[in-house]
């Protein structure tokens, strides 16, 4: 990768060989009654296969809006899209939703927050496995009902055989989400996201989910982005990490350099401000002060400038000058004015003790 | 049924003994009764003046009908809930005007709980209306005095719920419980519809609030990060039951029941270290449904260690070692002196 931030590949440099999913400086707008809302506003990484990526980011950060993309299932017309986004060496910006709703089921497959919403519930679990399989496979309905029923005990559904003729309905959340799931993985996508597939689960199910990507990964080497503000789960499955706020990544590295040396001062503020299990009780949690920005009207320069410690610091860059996603001597991609030594200064002395 | 612990009453703001709730399940043109969501059975605990105990558990084991009871926002099918030495289980509609003022709920939802159609300033004023209170300096200011506390401004006032952050939300929802100076709140998942960072502020404005006001908190909330920072003590809940009962650093580095046990260990550890180096254990299968719970122990069906007893016999909820009770033939760590599970 080229150390030199470039606008144009949105920091990054051209995608490494073996990137199966490769986006730069991906724009999502929505022009609405109230102004564009920018949801996602430069973006870049890469993905290659038998890897997971991790985005996290509140609410209203552009997860979503991102994944959407990926799939291309914005509906028509809502959204102004710019950038790059190449799966397997084809661009899929400007692609025809023809061709791109052929390339869904096996290149690229999605497992969404509300498994109601992906499901339809006229039709039982089976036969909607069952159709998504077909798609993309000439088998008979007898094979690919068989395949259905493997895929629903592959999940964990007992007695798959009878609960294949099952409705959405008659499933408990965490038998729905495990559904939704075989249903994405029937055709062995090359690409999974996965967009806080376990958010409205509880521990003991999501644990379960959570094993299940990873082994179905490890069996398919797919490459699989996982999309959560639970930074507990990309802990446990994600390679590299990627943080979002206000629709920009502000930190892209490998999860370890993450979690044991963030760069950000947004990520040392998500990670100091959440209560955690692992570490000796804090008698006082230490939130980040303000709210996320409405992406109507982002903040100019850094929009975390607002609520940023060390935004006084830096002088008035940080609310003029938006700072560019590059490579930072730490080896993370960092969009943030602080000067490195300012920054491994910071680090060392503020932060590293807290977390 | 009975459990073998009788709370005293002395030092505790709150007792519930055989708290009870099955709403019954109707079919046909009669609306015969056909059955019932056993929601919550034989619940027994109490609240000690100004602490904070926590009930956990997964979705559907009861903790909000719980909340609903103590509150009586419902009617309990059996037990009893005492307030201040008071038995508060079948006021009338007339005697419950004053026990409103001392106990308060704030609820889970930041969007559903507020009318969109009132201002802030009619939000936060009601319950003094409705309650006839004297205020000094008038509602208003009472109001704006309020919202100052829970860290809203007092030019809030004319404003409208949907003009509000998910956060700011949940503290107007917090200004409305505080109004009337309650001693006991009821939390029902106050932070976890919040992002992180926000999440972080409204736990630290009701920590400040209870030591500031003195109020006793009954929190209900699923995520074990947050249970741990909040609590002086935990009831864990299971299908209806509560399985176990202790203070919070019991709860975390000795717990006792199987069930606790696998919940503990399911939470993700946000440190990629942690990854390989856990002992996780997986419960498999789902919460069975609380119209025919499992007989015996209501874990029994998920549970690793089930025996023939733990089918047919009801575990009762006794203190294994002082202050820590567990119901459960074949406890955990009941000699150990300190394991760690995370
Ligand atoms: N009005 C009602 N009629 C019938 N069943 C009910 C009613 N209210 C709750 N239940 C059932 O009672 C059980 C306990 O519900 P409750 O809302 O107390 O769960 P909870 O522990 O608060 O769960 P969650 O974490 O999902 O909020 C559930 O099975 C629920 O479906
Ligand atoms: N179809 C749409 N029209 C207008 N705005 C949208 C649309 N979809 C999403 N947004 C906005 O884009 C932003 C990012 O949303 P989203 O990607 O769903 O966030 P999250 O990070 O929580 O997944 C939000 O401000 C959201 O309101
Ligand atoms: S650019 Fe400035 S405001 Fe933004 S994170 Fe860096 S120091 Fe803070
Ligand atoms: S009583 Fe038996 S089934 Fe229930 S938790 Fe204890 S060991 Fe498990
Ligand atoms: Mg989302
Ligand atoms: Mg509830």
């Amino acid at each position: 990768m080229s150390a030199v931030a470039s606008p144009v590949l949105g920091g990054l440099g051209p995608a490494p060989a073996d990137a199966y999913l490769s986006v730069r400086d991906l724009q999502v707008h929505f022009p609405t009654d109230d102004g564009l809302v920018r949801s996602v506003d430069g973006l870049s990484f890469d993905l290659a296969r038998g890897k997971t990526l991790g985005i996290v980011g509140e609410s209203g950060s552009g997860k979503s809006v991102t994944s959407l993309s990926i799939m291309g299932l914005h509906a028509k017309g809502t959204a102004t899209i710019g950038g790059s986004i190449r799966l397997d060496g084809e661009e899929l910006v400007g692609a025809s939703s023809e061709h791109v709703r052929a390339l869904r089921g096996k290149k690229m497959a999605m497992i969404f927050q509300d498994p109601l919403s992906a499901m339809h519930p006229f039709y039982t679990v089976g036969h909607q496995i069952i159709e998504a399989y077909r798609i993309h496979n000439k088998v008979s309905t007898k094979a690919a009902r068989e395949h259905a029923i493997d895929m629903l005990a592959r999940v964990g559904i007992p007695q798959a055989a009878q609960r294949v003729d099952d409705y959405p309905h008659q499933f408990s959340g965490g038998m729905r989400q495990r559904a939704m799931i075989a249903m994405a993985l029937s055709c062995d996508p090359d690409l999974l996201i996965a967009d806080e597939p376990t958010t409205a689960l509880d521990v003991t199910v999501q644990a379960q989910i959570l094993d299940l990507i990873r082994d179905l990964q490890r069996d398919f080497n797919a490459a699989v982005i996982i999309i959560t503000h639970d930074l507990g789960v990309v802990a446990e499955l994600a390679d590299d990490i990627l943080v979002m706020y206000a629709g920009r990544g502000v930190e892209y590295a490998s999860a370890t350099e993450v979690f044991e040396a963030p760069q950000h001062p947004y990520a040392w503020g998500l990670l100091a401000s959440m209560p955690r299990m692992d570490r000796v009780r804090a008698e006082r949690l230490r939130p980040i002060p303000g709210q996320p920005p409405s992406l109507i009207q982002v903040p100019p320069g850094c929009p975390f400038h607002p609520r940023c410690p060390y935004a006084a610091t830096v002088g008035s860059a940080c609310r003029t000058v938006r700072p560019p996603f590059a490579l930072d001597t730490s080896g993370h991609y960092l969009a943030c004015h602080l000067p490195p030594a300012d920054r491994a200064q910071v680090w060392e002395t503020e932060i590293k003790a807290m977390l | 049924m009975s459990t073998s612990t009788t709370p005293d009453t002395g030092s505790d703001l709150l007792v519930v003994r055989d708290l009870t709730k099955h709403f019954p399940i109707r079919k046909g043109l009669l609306q015969r009764q056909v059955g019932a969501v056993q929601a919550v059975d034989d619940v027994t605990f109490s609240v000690r003046r100004g602490e904070t105990l926590s009930l956990v558990g997964e979705s559907g084991c009861g903790k909000t009908t719980t909340g609903r009871m103590i509150t009586r926002l419902i009617e309990p099918t059996g037990g009893q809930v005492l307030l201040d030495g008071r038995d508060i289980t079948h006021l009338s509609a007339g005697k419950l005007r004053p026990l409103r003022r001392d106990v308060q709920m704030i609820f889970q939802d930041p969007y559903g709980s507020l009318n969109p159609r009132h201002t802030v300033g009619t939000i936060v004023g009601t319950p003094y209306r409705l309650q006839k209170i004297a205020t000094p300096n008038g509602v208003k200011r009472a109001v704006q005095d309020t919202l100052e506390l829970v860290g809203l401004s007092p030019e809030h006032y004319n404003r409208y719920p949907h003009e509000f952050s998910g956060g700011q939300r949940q503290r107007i929802g917090i200004a409305r419980a505080l109004a009337l100076k309650p001693k006991l709140i009821v939390a029902d998942e106050p932070v976890s519809a919040l992002d992180v960072s926000i999440q972080a502020q409204v736990i630290n404005l009701l920590e400040d609030l209870q030591s500031e006001l003195g109020l006793t908190y009954v929190m209900i909330a699923h995520d074990l990060s947050v249970v741990r920072h909040v609590s002086d003590r935990v009831a864990v809940m299971y299908l209806g039951k509560v399985v176990e009962l202790t203070d919070r650093d019991a709860l975390y580095e000795r717990p006792m029941h199987p069930y606790t046990i696998a919940l503990l260990s399911a939470v993700p550890i946000p440190d990629t270290k942690r990854r390989t180096d856990r002992d996780q254990i997986r419960l498999t299968g789902d919460v069975p449904s609380p119209v025919n719970p499992p007989p015996g122990c209501r874990f029994s069906t998920r549970c690793w260690k089930a025996q023939e007893v733990c089918r047919t016999d009801v575990p009762p909820l006794v203190d294994l070692t002082p202050g820590h009770q567990v119901a459960c033939h074949f406890p955990e760590n009941v000699d150990a002196v300190t394991t760690t599970v995370v």
